[in-house]
């Protein structure tokens, strides 16, 4: 290191770092602390209570079921996610078996690649407004396509019943967020070298087979980082729940975290306990971005 | 790739910008202090007592009023406020409209200079236990001693409609002046209740008859909003057994007392409402949908009965058709020896306005309020949004809508024989988490009056011995 190097660096990334300070440090280190009074919100009276906010947490029934709740979203929503994102992108970008060998996507794939891009062009809380009428049990899209079809024993009070509350969220926030991936997915490939496209073409590997062999291993790091960025939102998913079911769903069967964390601070006024939820909602979402990135860290392709 | 690069290498610049980071951050101990420190106190301006200004208001001093602009808009308030400025000329008025209260008068109640008056409603309220707890509202007693606008010689406390003072008291001080005076009656169409030949029932018995005709008729007898709104048929349960056991019922409910919902006629109301679940009476998937929702099936004729406050022809403006004829009727009482006449009706008068304890301008909040409750601004309010304000000597005039009218009616019947609780603004988390989601499951059938019973009654006493949560009773 030559001398005078950091020196040089640091002055430039003087006013960077200062307003990450102001607007990114502090700010958590203001819940963290806030976290440990009995802070009621709307006065400067606070006491320092030490950890009893967590310890509290921790026997919380309602917290935990919220959090459970939370790590549903995490584990289904992401998988499909992606999955239905991946299938869609290969059979637009590198499944078709026409014109250059092993590249370009099925017939008409230009056109889905508009198509597939829409639903992620509606904003989620819109999305969520549409989804509450199209589960509407009576006069919804869901039903009554289910009642033309005679799948009348399929209908259900999507919004209402426990068992189904959460799934049927669940596919809003997959219908919503599969275009994205789709769209980071079919960059990514790309981007992929052709050569080894063909070469598998030339061995005789299936769609299948130059998928599972060559598209998914090369797109390990897209996938990841895909898989954390999609595992943030699930930790929270505030947005769209709010606006379908505000009030925790049946029997609170999707109340999530953040919701429980509004709901202490601004109908309990209690906002050292929620910022207490806040800061273990934090720890989970960096553990699970740790977990996510030393998942099979192995060497990278190289191309 | 990843092949390495000379000198100064990514991942140990990365790592040593961390340290540097970290290094940085009890310099932001400091700035920590901006977000939760507290202003000093405030001395809150003065002007001379007299007969023409009771509440010693300083005539040049500004006043600040927030309003919370929903389903009454803040067409009444900018009125209101030219009634102030007209009384003092030299004062500057600012008027301020939001749905955001909380958000937006989080900060200035921390820093210690919230505005003068403030109408804390809305689904962004603050709640009104925490304001209460944490000190921040002005004690309005000088305001009920004080003369009228119209009449020197009445209070202000003598034409608060029945119930006001007491929705606004929180451990013996009248902090909140509640101005629309919302009943909860059982709504219906006149027109089509005239059709069939039906009559609104007076009591448990001659309801559920008529629930069986409505539903041979082919209607739903009653709808709810499930997902949101499960709550509003409280009204129904507890609000039968209320009449039929006398206001002590709800009392002993707020007061968080051991066995309040094992009385017998609460329990009768809820044995009652999983009567009508079993038989059939409430519409079909209304535990999908959202209190809109289950309102414009309702108006739309799928159901003959709704239960909710009198917003809700307001609620339900350019949705219901015209001749609708939106009419209220008391819920009835579960038998002929009730306490209470069938008359009775719960009130609860909502639209919080306070004025904060530490606000600049205290006396000229109190005398806006005063002004609200004169006849012109009441009139005015009762004008523009076609509801009840907590005041006597109101009159819409022409604008008078068949909502109105007919709460307007329901009321007078009722006169003193009315009565609320408070449970749903003292224990708000209390109301939606638990009483809201097992009626939810009773309405839906999830689960037996037994286990409502029971289950609300241990987080009721769970509740009671929670020390984070403030109390109050009545």
């Amino acid at each position: 290191m030559r001398y005078g190097k950091y020196r040089f660096i640091a002055s430039f990334l003087a006013i960077p770092l200062l307003l990450y300070v102001v607007f990114v440090v502090s700010p958590y280190l203001q819940a963290i602390y806030i976290s440990m009074t009995d802070w009621r919100g709307f006065s400067a009276d606070r006491n320092f209570i030490g950890l009893a906010n967590y310890v509290e947490l921790m026997g919380d029934g309602r917290f935990w079921q919220a959090m459970w709740h939370n790590l549903l979203l995490l584990i289904v929503v992401p998988v499909v996610t992606l999955a239905i994102a991946l299938f869609l992108a290969t059979m637009t970008t590198v499944a078709g078996r026409r014109g250059a060998v092993g590249r370009g996507g099925v017939r008409g794939s230009r056109f889905y690649q508009v198509v597939f891009v829409f639903p992620h062009v509606v904003p989620l809380v819109i999305a969520g407004v549409l989804f509450s009428f199209f589960y509407n049990p009576e006069a919804g899209l869901l039903n009554g396509l289910l009642r033309l079809l005679g799948f009348d024993w399929l209908t259900r009070v999507w919004l209402g019943d426990p068992a189904v509350a959460l799934p049927s969220v669940m596919a809003v926030l997959i219908w919503s967020f599969v275009g994205f991936f789709y769209v980071v997915f079919g960059a990514a490939m790309k981007s992929l070298p052709t050569d080894v496209f063909e070469a598998a073409v030339l061995d005789g590997a299936g769609r299948v087979r130059t998928f599972f062999s060559i598209t998914l291993p090369m797109l390990t790091d897209s996938i990841k980082t895909s898989y954390i960025y999609l595992g943030i939102l699930m930790l929270d998913g505030f947005a769209l729940l709010q606006v379908m079911l505000p009030d925790g769903g049946p029997d609170g069967s999707t109340e999530v975290v953040a919701q429980y964390l509004y709901r202490a601070a601004f109908t309990d006024g209690r906002f050292g306990y929620a910022s207490a939820i806040g800061v273990a909602l934090c720890v989970v979402t960096l553990v699970l971005a740790v977990v996510v990135l030393r998942m099979g860290n192995r060497e990278r392709v190289e191309y | 790739m990843n092949r390495p690069r000379p000198g100064l290498d990514r991942r140990q610049f990365l790592r040593q910008l961390a340290a540097a980071g970290l290094l940085t951050v009890p310099g932001a101990g400091v700035l920590s202090a901006c977000a939760t420190s507290g202003g000093g106190p405030t001395t809150s301006a003065q002007g001379e007592v007299s007969a023409q200004n009771p509440l010693g208001v300083a005539p040049d001093a500004p006043l600040d009023v927030v309003i919370f602009k929903g389903g009454y808009g803040d067409e009444y308030a900018l009125f209101h406020e030219e009634l102030y400025q007209r009384a003092y000329p030299q004062a500057e008025v600012k008027h301020t409209a939001t749905t955001q209260i909380a958000q937006e008068m989080q900060p200035r109640f921390v820093a210690g200079n919230p505005p003068d008056v403030l109408d804390n409603s809305g689904a962004q309220k603050i709640d009104y236990a925490t304001l209460a707890a944490e000190g921040q509202c002005t004690d309005l007693a000088p305001l009920l001693d004080a003369p009228t606008v119209d009449d020197p010689n009445v209070k202000i406390r003598d034409i608060l409609l029945p119930g006001v003072i007491e929705q606004g008291t929180y451990g013996g001080q009248f902090l909140m002046l509640n101005y629309v005076y919302a009943a909860f009656p059982m709504w219906y169409s006149k027109p089509l209740f005239d059709q069939h030949g039906w009559q609104p029932p007076t009591t448990l018995d001659e309801m559920l008859a008529l629930c069986e005709q409505i539903k041979a008729a082919g209607i739903a007898p009653w709808a709810y909003g499930g997902t949101n709104a499960a709550d509003y048929v409280f009204d129904l349960s507890l609000g039968m057994a209320v009449k039929q056991g006398g206001p002590e019922v709800a009392k002993k409910i707020d007061n968080l007392e051991p066995g309040a919902w094992q009385q017998d006629v609460v329990v009768a109301g809820v044995q009652a409402i999983e009567e009508m679940v079993r038989k059939g009476y409430f519409m079909p998937g209304s535990e999908g949908l959202k209190h809109t929702e289950a309102q414009t099936a309702w108006v739309q004729g799928k159901a003959a009965f709704y239960v909710s406050g009198s917003w809700l022809e307001n609620e339900m403006k350019g949705i219901a058709p015209p001749d609708f004829t939106m009419t209220a009727a008391p819920v009835p009482v579960l038998d002929s020896g009730s306490a209470l006449p069938v008359t009775a009706v719960r009130t609860q008068p909502t639209e919080a306005f306070i004025v904060p304890a530490r606000a600049a301008n205290v006396n000229g909040g109190l005398e806006y309020l005063r002004l609200m409750l004169s006849k012109e601004g009441a009139s005015k309010f009762a004008e523009l949004t076609a509801s009840v304000p907590s005041v006597q000597g109101a009159d819409a005039g022409a604008a008078a809508t068949p909502a109105l009218k007919s709460v307007t009616a329901v009321l007078d019947a009722a006169g003193d024989d009315v009565f609320s609780w408070q449970i749903n603004t003292w224990y708000v988390n209390f109301w939606k988490s638990v009483l809201q989601q097992q009626l939810g499951n009773l309405l839906a059938g999830r689960i037996d009056a037994n286990t409502f019973i029971s289950t609300v009654q241990s987080e009721a006493d769970k509740l009671a011995a929670d020390q984070n949560v403030p109390k109050f009773s009545r």
